[in-house]
């Protein structure tokens, strides 16, 4: 009797656990439709493309006769012994160590001066942002005008102070420099509004106790403003990092990579490879070291920043 | 300990006054609790006394020497904010260590100072954590510690207990009353809630719209009033307020007569009055539930407080007063009751809201 009532009890009891698991399989499954979009899009128009371009780095493909051949390695051990894409990667490397530091200063110093609440700092926070949203050909254009030799504004300034007027687009030591100060100038509107933001988030109280504990302008700077946004440090140190690595329409525009190939960075090296001379596997293999550099920096970044903040 | 004198102060926002002229002598060894209503100007007083906030005009004195142009830390004060202002990347002992390194402090004095603090204020096994790591009591008490080994003329406070719960805000007003027993140092506390005013300072400072109300004891600021606005503020559940008119007497006491024809005798001096309307002030405590009374009313509301019931009574021309009971009253709801003044504590109020009392 009691193992009747047992097997009674028990059998509405196992059809619910059944019916419970295939429900929360079927909601299980049926959340993932909500990423699907995404997945979708993703898959297609990165994981694809990347997948493909290493596919392709190790190919000798040749786009105007559809010829493929399967190198291996050999486009990355032609890019080793290839001056000029060396000399691209060390431009590119310069390029990344000149803007970053002072994407990341010059940002904050421009967030700390302007971080007031007045029609002036509203005004010039406008003005710095402002160039941010205009296109690299027009950039490059004003400046080139800028650096136009012997009647630009640098060339009439120069004369101004009785100096010999020079174009650094035209000189191998000054041409990745020139390009470094019109790439600041052009995007540090971003750097800037990033570095106010956090500002912004500290509270006013904490300047306060620290005003009541003796700490200087310079002391409450580097003890408690910079520790309070070091987070934001770190994303625009690695927002630039990515960005500044893929240097390109300001050297193609401004100097096409001269004067020698001194301003010729990685992407443009890329484009001309793959573009101007259709050596699609070669162009693919140097848009992988590319992508290793840009990894291993980010990487460094990060890891610096983590062991900043376990300690 | 330092006393700080305050001669003329005014704070003006553009066109708008704040203060607009505030003298006062806190004497050295004393806890002075600023108490007001929001936006009555307390904070922004405490601040200018910080020089977190410029004065308009007028003079800061503190230990005798001048200090309104001078920055926050050359004024020999520590301030507990209400938001405890730590700084939150640092450890508790960097916390209390950050203020005196800024003023060049010998690392061992330093050290004597910190260990000294944290066993007074129970922070010894906290000193290696961050802000973000404590509890809102436990991160209070830091900011506390933070404050005393700097070992300043004076202790500032600006509403500290506001972010904590009632249990925690009790222990650690207690915990304040000890450490200024201990410390004997000025304490200059500013609150909008006066149970911590009454408990905790030596004087109150009552301010309504930038100016002072009035300056005493807790208890003379509890049982004498010097305006309808301390007598409104001060005191749970507020004072009873009702409209008054004197009546002839022969009597040189104070007779007043109140909207429902009752008329009460006053400990008042009448002379001291004129003939205009009036209004009488009187506690819970002093207008009791009694049944022999004539004056009637109908109980709306009852309170159990545990140690004591509070009635809210409906009276015969509708005006509404909080009367007591004793604590184990059977009044219910609904029931038409007596209410007895006691007439030594009524207190009467002038039309310009000046506070009479009785002798």
């Amino acid at each position: 009797m009691s193992s009747l009532t047992s097997s009674l009890a028990d059998a509405p009891v196992q059809d619910t656990t059944r019916v419970r698991t295939r429900s929360y399989s079927n909601r299980h499954w049926g959340n993932a439709l909500f990423v699907l979009p995404f997945v979708c899009v993703y898959i297609a128009l990165l994981v694809i493309p990347v997948a493909d371009g290493f596919w392709m780095s190790l190919h000798d493909l040749d786009v105007l006769s559809g010829d493929s051949t399967w190198v291996g390695l050999q486009n990355f051990v032609r890019l080793w012994h290839d001056g000029i894409f060396r000399g691209a990667v060390w431009n590119t490397f310069v390029f990344v160590l000149m803007t970053t530091p002072a994407f990341v200063a010059l940002g904050l110093a421009l967030a700390l001066a302007l971080n007031r609440q007045d029609r002036t700092g509203t005004a010039l926070r406008t003005i710095f942002f402002g160039s941010s949203v205009l296109s690299v050909t027009i950039v490059t254009l004003v400046w080139r005008l800028v650096f136009m030799t012997d009647i630009g504004l640098l060339a009439n300034v120069m004369h101004f102070f009785g100096l010999s007027a020079i174009n650094p687009l035209t000189s191998s030591a000054l041409a990745l420099p020139a390009i470094a100060l019109v790439t600041v100038w052009w995007i540090i509107g971003l750097p800037m509004m990033l570095f106010l933001a956090a500002l912004q988030q500290i509270p006013e109280e904490i300047y306060e106790a620290a005003a009541m504990d003796n700490a200087s302008r310079w002391r409450t700077f580097w003890a408690i403003t910079l520790p309070s946004i070091r987070r934001t440090v770190a994303l625009v140190a690695t927002i630039e990092v990515i960005l500044q690595f893929q240097l390109f329409g300001q050297a193609q525009l401004m100097t096409n990579g001269g004067p020698n190939n001194a301003s010729r960075p990685i992407v443009q090296f890329i484009y001309e490879a793959g573009f101007q001379q259709w050596a699609l596997g070669y162009s693919a293999a140097a848009a992988q070291v590319l992508f290793g550099l840009m990894l291993i920096g980010v990487s460094i970044q990060m890891w610096l920043s983590r062991r900043h903040d376990a300690q | 300990m330092a006393g700080i004198q305050l001669a003329h102060i005014q704070k003006r926002y553009g066109t708008t006054e704040v203060i607009p002229d505030f003298s006062l002598d806190i004497e050295p060894g004393e806890f002075l609790v600023f108490l007001g209503p929001s936006g009555c100007g307390k904070s922004t007083l405490l601040r200018m006394i910080a020089g977190l906030e410029p004065v308009s005009d007028g003079e800061i004195r503190i230990a005798d020497q001048p200090v309104t142009h001078l920055p926050p830390g050359a004024r020999n004060l520590a301030m507990v904010f209400q938001h405890y202002a730590l700084y939150p990347h640092m450890t508790v002992r960097e916390n209390m260590a950050f203020g005196l390194k800024n003023i060049g402090l010998a690392e061992a004095e330093i050290e004597r100072r910190i260990t000294e603090a944290a066993r007074m204020l129970e922070l010894d096994k906290l000193l290696a954590r961050k802000p973000i790591q404590l509890s809102g009591g436990q991160r209070q008490r830091v900011a506390i510690g933070r404050a005393v080994v700097k070992e300043p003329g004076a202790f500032l406070f600006d509403e500290p207990l506001s972010n904590l719960d009632a249990a925690l805000r009790n222990r650690t007003r207690v915990e304040l009353a000890r450490l200024h027993q201990r410390l004997k140092t000025t304490m200059v506390f500013v609150t909008h809630d006066q149970v911590e005013a009454m408990t905790l300072a030596t004087r109150i400072v009552v301010m309504n719209q930038g100016r002072i109300e009035q300056v005493g004891s807790p208890i003379e600021i509890y049982r004498r009033p010097a305006t309808k606005f301390v007598a409104g503020f001060i005191g749970s559940p507020a004072m009873n307020f009702i409209d008054a008119a004197p009546i002839a007497s022969d009597n040189r006491h104070l007779t007043v007569r109140l909207p429902d024809g009752t008329e009460l005798e006053t400990a008042i001096n009448a002379d001291q009055l004129g003939n205009g309307p009036l209004v009488a002030g009187v506690r819970a405590e002093s207008l009791q539930i009694d049944e022999s009374s004539p004056i009637r009313g109908r109980a709306d509301v009852i309170e159990r407080l545990g140690e004591r019931t509070l009635a809210y009574v409906t009276l015969r021309d509708g005006a509404v007063v909080v009367a007591e009971a004793h604590r184990e009253s059977p009044i219910a709801s609904g029931d038409h009751v007596g209410l007895r003044f006691d007439t030594r504590n009524i207190h009467i109020f002038d039309q310009a809201g000046r506070a009479w009392h009785g002798n």
